[in-house]
């Protein structure tokens, strides 16, 4: 079925006109004018903030444009961290919905808006703050870790960034101009084709997710050569810090995965705009195409966002019991397991469609498989802290609450893996705890271990310690006061995104999740507060260049590292270089600099981005004029910048000389209390 | 481990928990009491894990605090085969006996598999036929027919308790997911093909259904009432179903057909005889050609 030709279109704006703005007078209208008049505060003051410093040209020059790696994932941990916020909006208002809409009540939000949020919710959590926050911690650290001085493709880094941050664009701009989708985070048809959403919704999904997972899979080659061609010398892959190969395995992920999300979405797209019949029955299309097809990208990138918080638990565990990682070989295999293994697990994720009793056994016992290698990592984990001398901060603290966490959400994860016990809670709340049990006490409680790790590096100041231990007991209470209920509930056969109940009984349960979300709030509100006042206390926080007395290379520069990371590339003789390096004593060497050749900025990348959101904006509004320019543009931007020879700077000697001089440099006294 | 036992396990947070019902830990359909069986047994062994590592996590990070210097310090320990062994054998012994669970469980509780007992101890009496019925999920409303009476309700189910009843279904439109907590576990209706159920309901009561399966905007209030009813009872309401002035033809269907949210029950004295069949082939529009056997539709090659 072709879209509907009797909606209004011209060819210079297309569909769009100001009727899809929120213009109206309706509570929903309310709503999103008020939050656009919130965000647009926050943007002229930021605006009017960097104006009266005049940073224009200091921010574009230095961050916009920027090839460094270390940039680059600063700047994704902002982008991860402004759409937290976003994701997080939406669920406090479903926390708030489900909590109030019992009986007479319906409720502040109909059902279109309703199913808006947590289609948007569900968006936005794994494709705009999970995985910029995963990308920025690979970004930062494993350069740094595996002693080289920028990824292996900086240009390409720089457009990675900027293609997510064009889909993040595109699901913010579907606030207020349209509407986003309202068929689930899952996009499946056939609430998702263009009979049953015919509006913007669900093409603002696809091109949102389309543009994101472009810069995914770039950013997967990226670290895949960069990791296989520029350790430094002497530094075999069982040599690599754990954080590292967590990485090259998660890149593996991406690179295998990614397209097959891009396929899926193509075809759906084909599907809308085309009429074709792809996902629907009638023209002897299958839905249950497109429902495998997700869920084999879908279940790889389950494991792409936690593998590399394994990889930050497994250096943060050894740096603060001051042991080895226990059982090195063991987690690489178990970490290669996991990359393998999550292939083949897929159909668990709908094992109700009735597939038969030896599929189904399959994809039971693999996904069983797949936790005897996450039971190994969690026992190394112990063993290193076992003879150790563990000392509990804030990293550690986040690291402690993921394994209390974690475990449990493991637990009902192979609950769940039993295809009879998931007739019975599959799409019920326990599913939606588990989920969040695994991706909050894994994924979210790994990020914010792994800024409190590395914030010191690259600032050179640590963070507040008590507002960081605010953050953390709010977000471990708030977490099992969400969830907690909604497992119970899950038991009591409460099925997920209801936006009414007639079960009175079920509203305190409710009520204690919405107050734990609350409570989240409240961790998310130190977290930031933690920043901005480390931020002010930048003087007296101030530490040497490796506080934690860690392991690994990346502390084996100064804090922050210079724009060449190393004046020498480091030999590397042992698993724990930098260690190692200490323990016999090494010095840095003061004189015999050579000249560094780097890259230089570009601004093509945000040019790219810039072209790309355009087009997909285009595409959402069948602006057609609009979307062949700015895809050409993007293109001809493209190759323009594949003729710029100019694409290296020297430093010279001198200057690096003058930096190595200047930085701190002490390696026996630690600087941060610790 | 007897089984009482273990049912007394799975009791306990009930008592906890006063008056909330955890249906899926007591349900009232055999099916759905094996699943549930099989949930309490597979996660009694996975806890014989995960506990002594939940309390091993806390004492070793505990006891090996950086401030207590009594603690023994081995700063170059990294390593030992016989740990190692531990750590991958036991949980791999774990899943060996969870495995060996779920692949039994998993074939024994098939959906498609008729039942052989309607208790555990109590075998499908001989010439006792299933009760046979036909479900398509509309939006937003659940229409059942039953071919053996010859009647069709929507938004209401009922059967007789101790008789298997053999469902088949598929959707008019979107993928929804059949569920009634208390009778078996759910399983998808999806358009254009088809997908059976086997179970049946131990005792009698009103019990609630719906769909487990987002599908837009009326989603929510696509519930329906279940109810387990003895033998004359079942008789008594198929009565009043036929009693009924309404029948399911074509432009009731038509009607039916439309998008609704919260549809009230209602009740069918006839249906039309293929109706099931031209939804599940998409043919049941007026006009419209239905595949020839021949031509294999889609839900002739799906299983069985």
């Amino acid at each position: 079925m072709l879209p509907d030709q009797s909606v209004p279109w011209n060819s210079l704006f297309g569909r769009l006109s100001l009727s899809v703005l929120p213009l109206g007078s309706s509570p929903e209208d309310r709503i999103l004018q008020y939050t656009f008049l919130g965000i647009a505060v926050i943007a002229v003051a930021a605006l009017a903030f960097t104006t009266r410093q005049r940073k224009w040209g200091y921010l574009w020059r230095e961050w916009l444009t920027s090839v460094d790696h270390k940039k680059l994932g600063i700047m994704y941990m902002i982008l991860g961290t402004v759409m937290l916020l976003r994701g997080f909006s939406d669920a406090i208002m479903m926390r708030a919905q489900q909590a109030v809409a019992f009986g007479a009540n319906l409720g502040y939000l109909p059902p279109h808006h309703y199913d808006q949020i947590f289609s948007a919710h569900g968006s936005i959590m794994i494709f705009f703050v999970a995985m910029p926050y995963i990308a920025g911690l690979m970004n930062y650290v494993m350069p740094l870790q595996i002693g080289s001085r920028d990824v292996a493709f900086p240009f390409l880094n720089n457009l990675s960034f900027w293609f997510t941050v064009g889909g993040a664009m595109m699901v913010m701009v579907s606030l207020f101009v349209g509407d986003f989708s309202t068929a689930g985070w899952m996009g499946y048809p056939p609430v998702s084709d263009i009979r049953h959403s015919p509006g913007p919704g669900v093409d603002y999904y696809i091109w949102a997710l389309q543009l994101a997972g472009v810069g995914t899979l770039l950013s997967g080659i990226n670290f895949i050569v960069t990791i296989i061609k520029m350790r430094a010398p002497g530094m075999g892959l069982m040599k690599m810090p754990m954080f590292s190969w967590t990485t090259l395995c998660t890149s593996g992920l991406i690179v295998a995965a990614f397209p097959l999300l891009t396929v899926s979405l193509f075809l759906l797209s084909l599907d809308r705009y085309l009429g074709t019949h792809f996902f629907t029955n009638g023209g002897g299309g299958n839905l249950m195409l497109y429902v495998n097809l997700f869920w084999i990208w879908g279940h790889p990138e389950v494991y792409i966002l936690v593998l590399p918080l394994f990889g930050v638990y497994s250096e943060i565990f050894p740096t603060f019991s001051r042991k080895p990682l226990f059982g090195y070989s063991s987690m690489v295999y178990a970490t290669t397991a996991i990359m393998v293994l999550s292939y083949l697990v897929w159909l668990h994720h709908f094992f109700t469609m009735g597939s038969g009793e030896n599929v189904n056994s399959f994809f039971s016992l693999t996904t069983m498989l797949i936790s005897i290698p996450t039971g190994v990592k969690i026992f190394n984990w112990l063993f290193t802290m076992y003879h150790g001398r563990v000392r509990f901060t804030v990293p550690m603290m986040w690291s402690m609450g993921f394994l209390f966490t974690f475990i449990l959400g493991g637990m009902t994860g192979v609950m769940l893996s039993v295809a009879p016990t998931d007739f019975l809670v599959h799409n019920s709340l326990f599913l939606v705890a588990h989920f969040h049990n695994v991706i909050i006490g894994g994924v979210v409680f790994g990020v914010f271990a792994a800024i409190n790790y590395w914030f010191p590096k690259a600032f050179g100041f640590r963070l507040d310690e008590s507002w960081g231990k605010v953050s953390f007991w709010c977000w471990l209470v708030g977490f099992w006061l969400a969830f907690g209920p909604l497992y119970l509930m899950g038991l009591m056969g409460v099925t997920r995104r209801l936006s009414h109940f007639e079960d009175m009984n079920l509203q305190p349960w409710f009520i204690a999740a919405a107050i734990g979300a609350f409570i989240i709030l409240l961790g998310i509100l130190a977290f930031l507060v933690q920043i901005g006042i480390s931020i002010r206390r930048r003087e007296a926080y101030a530490v040497g260049n490796d506080p934690w007395d860690a392991r690994t290379l990346e502390w084996a520069t100064s804090s922050p590292p210079p724009d060449y990371n190393f004046a020498f590339i480091p030999q590397v003789h042992e698993r724990d270089a930098w260690w190692d390096m200490k323990t016999r004593g090494s010095r840095r060497p003061l004189e015999g600099f050579h000249d560094i050749h780097m890259p230089v900025n570009t601004t093509a990348g945000v040019v790219i981005g810039a072209a790309a959101f355009v087009c997909a904006f285009s595409l959402v509004w069948y602006i057609w004029w609009l979307a062949a320019a700015s895809f050409a543009g993007s293109v001809a931007v493209l190759i323009a910048h594949t003729f710029n020879t100019h694409h290296e700077r020297a430093i010279a000697a001198a200057e690096v000389n003058h930096t190595e001089r200047a930085a701190r440099w002490d390696p026996t006294a630690g600087g941060a209390t610790a | 481990m007897s089984k009482r036992l273990l049912q007394g396990v799975s009791f306990l947070p009930v008592l906890l928990l006063g008056g909330c019902s955890l249906v899926l830990l007591h349900p009232a359909g055999y099916v759905a009491r094996q699943q549930s069986d099989v949930m309490v047994t597979t996660t009694i062994i996975i806890a014989s894990i995960i506990i002594p590592v939940l309390i091993a996590v806390a004492v070793v990070a505990w006891r090996y605090r950086a401030s207590n210097t009594q603690a023994r310090y081995e700063p170059e320990w990294d390593h030992s085969p016989q740990i190692e062994l531990l750590v991958w054998a036991w949980p791999m012994l774990v899943i060996i006996a969870v495995g060996a669970v779920s692949w039994i469980g998993t074939h024994r509780l098939d959906p498609y598999r008729p039942l052989t007992h309607v208790t555990r101890d109590k075998p499908v009496p001989a010439g006792v036929k299933p009760l046979e019925i036909e479900v398509v999920s509309l939006p937003w409303k659940w229409l059942f027919l039953y071919p053996q009476y010859g009647v069709a309700t929507v938004n209401e189910l009922a059967a007789p308790v101790d008789r298997p009843i053999a469902f088949k279904l598929t959707a008019a439109q979107f993928m929804n997911s059949f569920f009634i907590p208390t009778l078996a576990g759910q399983i998808y209706t999806m358009p254009g093909m088809q997908t059976r159920l086997n179970a049946v309901i131990n005792l009698p009561g009103r019990y609630q259904g719906f769909s487990a399966n987002y599908s837009g905007a009326g989603f929510t209030d696509m519930r329906f009432l279940f109810q387990g009813l003895e033998q004359p009872a079942f008789e008594q309401w198929i009565r009043t179903v036929r009693a009924s002035t309404a029948q399911l033809d074509r432009a009731a269907y038509e009607g039916l057909k439309r998008p609704s949210r919260a549809e009230p029950v209602h009740y069918y004295a006839r249906f039309m005889p293929d109706l099931y069949t031209r939804i599940l082939h998409g043919c049941a529009d007026p006009g419209q050609k239905c595949p020839v056997p021949e031509q294999k539709p889609m839900a002739h090659i799906a299983r069985r």
